[in-house]
């Protein structure tokens, strides 16, 4: 015979207000097996919990039924004053009366029905709960960083720095990211090489992180703790180990014609290249595309020069597999494409560049060595236009509906290296708002206004026209004195919306982990956990969840590091025990489960079954793995034959809530 | 302020103007912005305010070449074009009159002058 408690609570008056909470725990004490029905103010309190313990043991319960808040709330708070007086948790069951009842009515008679048809139903249920045991499943003591930017080189030396081993995957032949093609840095204007280089060499030299460049993740298999990952190692045609990084393949290489993405596409490099001289590891690539051996076999020059005998033009894609306890996802964002605004001419004329081609032209490193001249004649511009917002705050298909947060703080920043270095070029910044919000944002803003001279007007270019004797006519509004401007400038800078690095979705699938109609990565709660991904064991750092300057990128890096380093000191993790399992006798192998399951829990084997006639016969029946299993209960629906069930929620748990609430 | 000639020009147009950030790109691109008292972002906004008084009374109505310039590049897809053209239609339609008949047009004509400005013409300066 079932013993079960009820407890009501009122929540203050979030509860009590709409529900008359006397008058239902009435009614439920004359619910078959309810030996006790209490209500009590605040139940998730102290005094409350130790109203339930107390009732637990006087009155010897096998069940309870909380009727309160969300299960998201306080079901683990129950569970656990149950479990501590030596009742199972999982015969407490909740029902919701506070978000499914007393939020959203506010007749009292009709929620204080609903509230006792709630009870009802999870009295029904707590009849046939079962004492389940959580099981237990290891954690793999290692880390995963995939993207190689300042966000994942600061989340992977913070993991090293606790002790664990940390991997890694950078799709580019060298880490660094966007922070090694920007020159200065606002708001202090330091050099970003200086301070990104010694980073991306300490966490080279780290004992516990192995870096993967020119790799990408290309299967993720497992769940929190246990994950198994594939990587595949893409074919560079340099042994990695024997290269020196000395160059001299490249200096000799007769193919000189590709376009330099490092730079943006301002000069050409090598088809062998090393994209920059500090990059991380310092090996040398071999881009197929151009290299005219393993196009057609003719040249092998850099292998005749490469004394450490590392050039390999027969090298593939290798794959190698890992098992980690933590995924951080790293991989950042990119400026959007502008070809489909033609009105600032960005297709036709050189000299209208982004803001990222921009900082290659000022970098000592970039294709004029620093010295700041237009792409088509070489010329020092003497009238330079900053457009900002382009293709960001827009509300239609071709920009994107988010404001990029870094624009004005970096066009800001551009406009006043300019004049510092060039204080005879007259600088224009067309903005909609200025947006600086950041510890001395705002101030570095007004230096440019009010030191450098730079010339800020409220409006926006309408149209861009290159004309014939080189310069660019610029069309804009300026809305303080409402007319109508065209300033004969020299170079255009367009400072482009960013957006998710394209191949973040694929991989957001492949980790089973949520992403925003922008294809940023969506955090487990907006305010509250803003570096956990809604699956278990994937982090979120840097720009890949949203837009972020470099400060921001490098909080939300340690903090993602934290939060995985919590995860891998603990040696094992408790499973969730409401999972799958199937009746052997009723599954007749179809494969249907197998096919739902997202997270691939369900496997078939082969077993020897005595059948009625006393014969043997091998059938093939389907077996869940409990700690894969995450209890979506998508198999349980998708069997024919009624075989699968989730413990907790089980098929007949739910007809009886169902009948309860019919009744 | 005008509520009914507000919601007559809201509802002719179809055009939501608080969807403007105020940005000012459609008068950036603007061909007849000189030509013009009103330039097509202040139309959305006095719009807003209900001022559509003031716009009926500016020439700047018949100045809008209704090129769509403004409609093409509005980054939050305003179509400020078209509330210059339904406030010019509140203008005609409030006037009674039409402001070019076909008898005019002979005279109007030369060699270089297209068809379709005829066209437009009547449909600028006509009910
Ligand atoms: C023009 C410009 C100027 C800027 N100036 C400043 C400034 O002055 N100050 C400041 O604070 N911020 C500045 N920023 C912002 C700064 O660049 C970012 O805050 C920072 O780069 C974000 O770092 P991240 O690591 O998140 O992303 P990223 O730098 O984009 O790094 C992501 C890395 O992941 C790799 N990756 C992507 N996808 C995969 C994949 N699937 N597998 C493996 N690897 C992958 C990429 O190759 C890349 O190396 C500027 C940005 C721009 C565009
Ligand atoms: S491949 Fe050989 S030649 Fe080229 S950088 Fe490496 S060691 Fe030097
Ligand atoms: S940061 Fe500034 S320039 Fe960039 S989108 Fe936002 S408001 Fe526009
Ligand atoms: S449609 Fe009228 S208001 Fe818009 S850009 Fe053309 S002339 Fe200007
Ligand atoms: S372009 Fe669009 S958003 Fe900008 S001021 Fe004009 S109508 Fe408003």
């Amino acid at each position: 015979m079932q013993r079960i408690g009820v407890f009501v609570c009122h929540c203050g008056t979030n509860i009590a207000a709409t529900v008359d909470v006397k008058a239902v725990a009435e009614a439920l004490s004359h619910e078959p097996g309810v030996v006790i029905s209490q209500d009590y103010q605040y139940m998730c309190s102290e005094s409350g919990q130790n109203l339930v313990k107390d009732a637990i043991k006087e009155h010897k319960l096998t069940g309870v039924v909380v009727c309160s808040c969300s299960p998201r709330m306080h079901e683990n708070t129950f569970r656990k004053a149950a479990a501590s007086v030596g009742l199972n948790p999982y015969l407490v069951e909740i029902a919701n009366i506070r978000e499914q009842c007393s939020w959203i009515h506010k007749d009292i008679a009709t929620a204080t029905d609903k509230a006792v048809i709630l009870g009802k139903a999870a009295v029904a249920k707590v009849h046939l709960n079962a004492p389940l045991t959580a099981g237990e499943s290891p954690v793999a003591k290692r880390a995963l960083v995939i993207g190689g930017g300042i966000a994942g080189i600061q989340t992977a030396l913070d993991i090293a720095e606790a002790g664990f081993d940390v991997d890694i995957v950078e799709k580019k032949s060298t880490i660094g990211g966007k922070m090694a093609q920007i020159d200065k840095t606002f708001p202090t204007l330091d050099c970003a090489a200086c301070i990104l280089t010694p980073k991306m060499v300490e966490a080279s030299q780290n004992e516990h992180i192995t870096i993967h460049s020119f790799s990408e993740v290309s299967e993720v298999k497992g769940f929190v703790g246990n994950f198994t990952v594939t990587i595949k190692k893409k074919a560079r045609y340099v042994d990695e180990v024997k290269c020196t990084g000395c160059g001299a393949c490249v200096e000799k290489c007769p193919m000189k014609k590709v376009p330099n993405e490092f730079n943006e596409g301002l000069d050409n490099r090598h088809a062998v290249y090393i994209p920059f001289a500090q990059a991380v590891p310092k090996v040398a690539t071999i881009d197929p595309n151009y290299c005219m051996m393993l196009k057609n076999g003719k040249c092998g020059i850099c292998s005749k020069v490469c004394t450490a005998g590392a050039i390999d033009y027969k090298q593939q894609d290798r794959f190698i597999e890992q098992k980690y306890g933590a995924i951080i996802v790293a991989t950042g964002f990119n400026p959007i494409n502008l070809d489909k605004y033609d009105e600032f001419a960005y297709n036709q004329c050189p000299d209208v560049v982004t803001s990222l081609e921009l900082e290659r032209l000022m970098n000592a490193a970039g294709p004029n060595g620093g010295t700041l001249l237009r792409p088509s004649d070489k010329t020092h511009p003497h009238t330079i236009v900053f457009v900002q917002c382009v293709g960001s705050r827009c509300d239609d298909e071709k920009g994107k509906p988010y404001c990029s947060k870094i624009c004005c703080m970096y066009t800001a920043k551009h406009a006043m290296l300019i004049r510092e270095k060039y204080p005879d070029t007259e600088v224009y910044v067309f903005y909609i708002d200025v947006r600086t919000p950041g510890k001395n944002f705002d101030e570095f803003y007004r230096r440019a206004v009010e030191q450098y001279n730079v010339h800020y007007i409220k409006g926006m270019v309408g149209k861009v026209t290159p004309k014939s004797d080189g310069k660019i006519d610029v069309q804009a509004s300026d809305l303080l004195s409402n007319e109508q401007l065209h300033i004969n400038a020299d170079m255009v800078v367009l400072a482009a919306a960013i957006e998710p690095d394209k191949t973040a979705r694929p991989l957001a699938t492949m980790l089973t982990t949520q992403m925003d109609t922008n294809d940023f990565f969506t955090e487990a709660h907006p305010k509250l956990r803003p570096v956990e991904s809604a699956t278990a064991g994937i982090f979120l750092s840097g720009a890949c969840q949203g837009p972020k300057d470099i400060p921001e990128t490098v909080a939300q890096a340690s903090a993602a590091a934290a939060k995985a380093i919590g995860l891998l000191v603990k040696n094992s993790i408790t499973c969730n025990p409401c999972v799958a399992h199937s009746d052997e006798l009723l599954c007749n192998g179809c494969s249907s489960c197998e096919k739902v399951c997202p997270y691939g829990a369900i496997t078939y084997q082969d077993k020897e079954f005595r059948m009625p006639d006393r014969t043997t016969a091998i059938r093939r029946v389907a077996s869940v793995n409990p700690a894969v299993c995450q209890g979506c209960g998508a198999c349980t629906v998708a069997c024919p034959s009624g075989a699968m069930d989730l413990n907790g929620f089980s098929n007949s748990q739910i007809m009886a809530e169902v009948d309860a609430i019919c009744k | 302020m005008n509520k009914n000639l507000k919601e007559q020009v809201l509802r002719s147009s179809g055009v939501n103007v608080l969807k403007c950030m105020r940005c000012g790109k459609c008068s950036g691109t603007c061909p007849s912005y000189d030509e013009m008292e009103y330039h097509p972002h202040q139309f959305v906004y006095m719009v807003e305010k209900g001022d559509i008084d003031t716009l009926m009374n500016s020439n700047s109505v018949y100045k809008c070449l209704t090129c769509f310039a403004c409609v093409e590049r509005c980054p939050r897809g305003v179509e400020p074009a078209k509330v210059v053209e339904a406030v010019r239609l509140a203008a005609v339609r409030q006037q009674g009159s039409n402001h070019l008949s076909p008898v005019q047009i002979p005279d109007m004509l030369d060699e270089d002058l297209p068809q379709q400005a005829i066209v437009t013409a009547f449909r600028k300066y006509a009910k």
